[in-house]
């Protein structure tokens, strides 16, 4: 019975171009892409005007559901912009990292760098939004509103944006895997406590069996694995329209 | 003591304290789950009023409990970053 938990491990290491490293959440991430890539190629295969296949009405489906996100969202004047498969993107590739913890590897979103990658990709953009909407000097005059003394709360506010989207990603995500792997941990040592108590050779061979971490931790599976991660992209997603939306203004 | 014998020590002081300071700053869990638990219980209240409203109240509930929840999550930052990655004993490796 050993507890481990860790960040990701390092696949390949090149010093040579300025400690460039390969982790575990990069090439898994490479992996789901390209999981959601041949999804979507076999999804939109056939394309009927008048639906024949379950697949077409799925995609269909999927399509309808993020334009009506976007559209309560941010407005509705964003539907027809790029915006629609930017958050339908964002959505598949955070809750397929997550998932993919079903398989038994360490989800890419349990690592702080990959959620932040994203956050800073949204920040980017709700950054363009406020330049687009209110011009630069409007966007550097913003910051002394409503008097020239909050200047440094509203640069606090501006960077706590990103953080706190990233952390609660993360930190959702990441206690998830401490509690799994923490009841893993405890159940062994249960199992080898309780059936050790058996005497004899039966009771030794026994004890070496966690027998307890059989049913428990599919419960918990379920809602880390399945719930927890739809709930967090959605809400990853959500936050990111409110905010581009709130940004661009009217 | 000779200067080892100290540094072990001031290194297991140090460590002992981030784990119970970590213990402790989880205490700011309770915060998120009370104030998560009085916006379902209000959720709720409303959907037994206005059925019809389930969808929207459901989806605006989970927005405010993820957004109530940040606070926890910062504390389990605090607690994770004081476990795996502790800043402090790094003061001790001379």
């Amino acid at each position: 019975m050993n507890v481990e938990i860790s960040g990701p491990r390092i696949l390949l290491s090149i010093p040579q171009l300025g400690g460039f490293v390969l982790t575990e959440s990069v090439v898994i991430t490479w992996v789901v892409m390209l999981v959601l890539v041949l999804l979507c190629r076999f999804l939109t295969k056939n394309m009927q005007v008048r639906p024949t296949k379950k697949r077409q009405v799925i995609a269909e489906w999927m399509v309808t559901s993020i334009q009506g996100l976007v559209k309560n969202d941010m407005g509705p004047r964003f539907v027809s912009t790029g915006y629609v498969p930017f958050i339908g993107a964002l959505f598949a590739l955070s809750a397929g990292c997550s998932i993919s913890s079903v398989f038994g590897v360490k989800a890419p979103t349990s690592d702080l760098s990959t959620v932040l990658g994203w956050a800073v990709v949204v920040f980017i953009l709700i950054t363009y939004n406020k330049i687009r909407s209110g011009g630069i000097g409007g966007y550097l005059k913003s910051f002394t509103e409503p008097v020239f003394v909050m200047t440094p709360m509203n640069l606090i506010s501006e960077i706590a944006t990103p953080l706190s989207m990233t952390f609660r990603h993360f930190g959702n995500i990441v206690s998830g895997t401490v509690i799994t792997a923490l009841i893993y941990g405890g159940l062994a040592a249960l199992s080898h406590g309780v059936l050790g108590l058996i005497p004899g050779a039966l009771g030794k061979t026994l004890s070496q069996i966690p027998i307890f971490q059989f049913g428990l931790p599919a419960v918990l599976s379920l809602y880390f694995d399945f719930f927890s991660s739809f709930m967090q992209a959605f809400i990853f997603c959500t936050l990111t329209m409110v905010y581009i939306g709130g940004a661009a203004g009217d | 003591m000779d200067t080892q014998t100290t540094m072990i020590l001031a290194k297991a002081i140090v460590a002992g304290l981030s784990a119970l300071g970590a213990g402790c700053g989880m205490s700011g869990g309770i915060g998120p789950g009370i104030g998560e638990g009085y916006a379902v219980g209000k959720a709720i209240e409303s959907m037994a009023r206005q059925p019809e409203m389930r969808g929207t109240l459901t989806t605006t509930m989970f927005m405010g409990c993820a957004v109530a929840e940040t606070t926890g999550i910062y504390s389990l930052i605090i607690a994770l970053i004081l476990i795996f990655a502790n800043p402090l004993i790094g003061y001790f490796n001379f």
